[in-house]
């Protein structure tokens, strides 16, 4: 167990995630009620209030304080205890982290800020929104800072060794985390904040745009390799292995480095101001990011048949048999990843230069984003709930939670392929994404879109409750795991850290000199932004001032 | 550095595909110009209505077999008198915003473009099939947003 005071801070985090993961998943419940007519809200209260409260406490907020939470449980059984100054750090990130937070649930909740997550200008919420937002970012970078101090501190100690596992991958995600914030910290200090308090009277719309998906992109790369973490250093001990190739799970993390921040473009593929040669540079690389998803899919597959194999599998396929599906640390993240191939197959349509403009801003996108963050990495992150909580806690985890665990997840991935394929088809017949209601005064479009069994208001609202209870019995084995379990008392009754044993007697070391990969990462963001930012900075248009249309 | 054998395989089987795969998008692309919406020309966005083409919204035929529509998006709806283009023509959609970000997008259609205040988005589109098609705004605008919607007939 690791020591107690990291513990602590460990458990902090996890808490604040799943406060927001409770008032978030409140609000997607509202949100497919309002649509579907079956209720209406108070007049003090706007669905597009809810629906930036939904995609800000989930998307971001739980998010976050969840991965840190995993962060520095694992650092800290890597690496051992954290030291005073590291601690010390960590919780000023944490509070930092949390004012911003709630500085930012404030001004929504107030109505001050209904300009959902991206906050696009000229959409102008009160200046405190961004303030939230840039101090969320501020207490994410010390959170980060204080992991690669603990890093840091280690290396010293360990001269010419390769790192463990768990923590090359805690720093290479934090690495990439840092460089994929200076695009919304530039935006948000620099445009944003002087124009919201009025210091400035118009903002650069195109250049704020550009700058916040410079960040947006490599955000959702932020959420996936905790989750990937998981596949790689978790799983292998959950069959009863070790990591299939360390080397190769180093490999494909330094790979993510490089091509999450150099393609946000391909989010702005239907807009003026970026010429097609400077969008299709983008796709370009943002399908080079392809190559290490196939590594890691690869490396999972052949670590389920190594497992299976052991376990006495015969045949082309009898091991996957022998896989512990009764266990549901490993069967959630199976799922998890099952969800990922046909989210994966989604993100290359949307970001293949001419496709997207079948699915852009439709509600497939909405789809999309539920198979990916909504199911590979919320419910690897709920498989890893169950026994980061309990094991944190020092409680035991009972029969009766795992067998609600496994309620949980069946009702979160039933609830998730309902919602999400009535969203796929309904994006791809038409219906946009991020409305109130889409009836267009029952245009006879509208009335087609939703005639369909999947595609009727109904699937998406039976999806979406399902996805809400799951998501309270998830709440309830929370609280029980963090505060009212019996506590362990036998040895065999403690939860462990699943971390899988790597063999690095083939890694290179140079996998692990940090120096390259930081500098072939500038390199590639000049190649594929400077041209166009400094375009978008000397062609300017008058500026804009700020809307409040809400 | 170790590879297995079989995830060379994979590797190269995968990249091939990747290659092949951004080979069609980029032919498509640059040499038979299917390129999403877009355009490189600014505006200001306070003096919209004074501005040519956008001081006329609307239907201009431009020669025999081009036609040009202007519209301007603001919270919440657009300003185009009566939308009627031919089918079987090119049409060349000119789109701005006098306040937020907004989309112009025809249902059932190819033509999806955001719409920028200070920029100029474009968009050229040949109908097929006459009929009334849904216009709508597929980025949010605002309380209205649900109520951004218009109609273009072809004919």
């Amino acid at each position: 167990m690791i020591a107690e005071k990291d513990r602590k801070l460990a458990l902090s985090n996890i808490a604040v995630a799943y406060t927001a993961f409770l008032i978030g998943t409140l609000c997607g419940l509202l949100q497919v009620f309002i649509r579907n007519d079956a209720i209406q809200l108070p007049a003090w209260l706007d669905y597009y209030q809810i629906l930036t409260a939904h995609g800000v406490l989930l998307a971001l907020i739980f998010t976050t304080f969840f991965i840190f939470g995993f962060f520095v449980t694992g650092m800290s059984k890597s690496l051992g205890s954290f030291g005073p100054k590291v601690r010390l750090v960590s919780w000023l990130g944490f509070y930092v982290t949390l004012i911003g937070t709630i500085l930012a649930t404030a001004m929504i909740v107030s109505g001050e800020a209904s300009v959902l997550y991206t906050f696009y200008a000229p959409l102008k919420a009160s200046g405190w929104y961004y303030v939230g937002l840039a101090l969320f970012v501020v207490g994410t970078w010390l959170s980060s800072f204080a992991l690669i101090g603990h890093y840091m501190v280690w290396r010293r100690q360990n001269k010419g060794q390769l790192s463990p596992l768990f923590a090359f991958m805690t720093v290479t995600t934090v690495i990439m985390w840092l460089i994929a914030c200076l695009g919304v910290v530039a935006t948000v200090l620099f445009q944003y904040i002087p124009w919201a308090f009025g210091w400035v009277d118009t903002i650069n719309v195109e250049l704020s745009r550009s700058l916040f998906w410079y960040f947006g992109h490599p955000l959702v790369y932020f959420w996936l390799l905790p989750a990937y973490m998981a596949w790689y250093v978790i799983v292998p001990k959950l069959v009863g292995t070790t990591v299939f190739s360390d080397s190769l799970a180093r490999l494909s993390f330094v790979l993510f480095i490089l091509f999450s921040i150099p393609v946000g473009f391909h989010h702005q593929l239907t807009e003026p101001g970026i010429s097609n040669f400077w969008k299709f540079l983008q796709v370009v690389l943002t399908f080079m990011v392809i190559i290490p998803s196939l590594m890691t899919a690869f490396s999972m597959f052949a670590t389920f048949e190594t497992a299976g194999r052991k376990n006495g599998g015969k045949g082309l396929f009898g091991w996957f048999t022998k896989l512990p599906w009764k266990d549901v640390r490993f069967t959630s993240i199976f799922v998890a990843m099952a969800f990922f191939i046909p989210g994966g197959a989604g993100g290359i349509i949307n970001a293949s230069f001419q496709l997207n403009e079948v699915v852009h801003n439709t509600l497939w996108i909405v789809g999309h984003f539920h198979i990916t963050v909504g199911t590979p990495v919320a419910m690897t992150f709920m498989g890893l709930t169950f026994w980061l909580i309990p094991y944190l806690t020092g409680r035991k985890f009972t029969k009766s939670m795992q067998k609600l665990g496994f309620v949980q997840i069946i009702t979160w991935s039933v609830g998730m392929l309902l919602m999400s394929t009535a969203q796929h088809v309904l994006g791809l017949l038409g219906a946009p994404r991020r409305t109130a209601y889409s009836s267009y005064n029952s245009h006879a479009s509208t009335l087609d879109w939703f005639d369909g069994v999947l595609s009727s208001h109904l699937t998406m609202a039976i999806g979406g409750s399902i996805l809400f209870l799951s998501a309270m019995l998830l709440i309830y084995i929370v609280v029980m795991t963090m505060f009212l379990s019996p506590k362990a008392v036998k040895e065999k009754d403690f939860v462990e850290f699943p971390m899988a044993d790597s063999v690095k007697t083939h890694t290179p070391m140079f996998l692990e000199n940090w120096w390259i990969w930081i500098g072939i990462a500038f390199a590639l963001i000049f190649v594929a932004y400077a041209i166009p930012l400094g375009d978008m900075i000397q062609h300017a248009p008058p500026g804009s001032k700020g809307f409040k249309t809400w | 550095m170790h590879l297995h054998k079989y995830e060379k395989i994979w590797l190269v089987f995968g990249i091939i595909a990747l290659a092949i795969f951004l080979g069609v998008v980029g032919v498509s692309a640059f040499s038979h110009d299917h390129t999403p919406a877009g355009g490189m020309h600014t505006i200001d966005p306070e003096k919209v209505n004074e501005t040519a083409p956008f001081d006329k919204p609307g239907v201009t035929q431009i020669d025999d077999d081009t036609y040009q529509v202007a519209i301007v998006a603001m919270a919440f709806g657009y300003t185009a008198p009566e939308l009627k283009v031919p089918a079987g023509k090119e049409i060349i959609f000119h789109v701005t915003s006098t306040d937020v970000v907004h989309s112009f997008t025809i249902d059932n259609t190819k033509v999806n473009m955001m719409v920028v205040p200070g920029q100029i988005t474009t968009k050229s589109y040949t109908f097929d099939k006459p009929g009334k098609y849904l216009i709508l705004c597929n980025e949010y605008c605002g309380t209205g947003h649900h109520m951004m919607f218009n109609e273009i007939e072809v004919y």
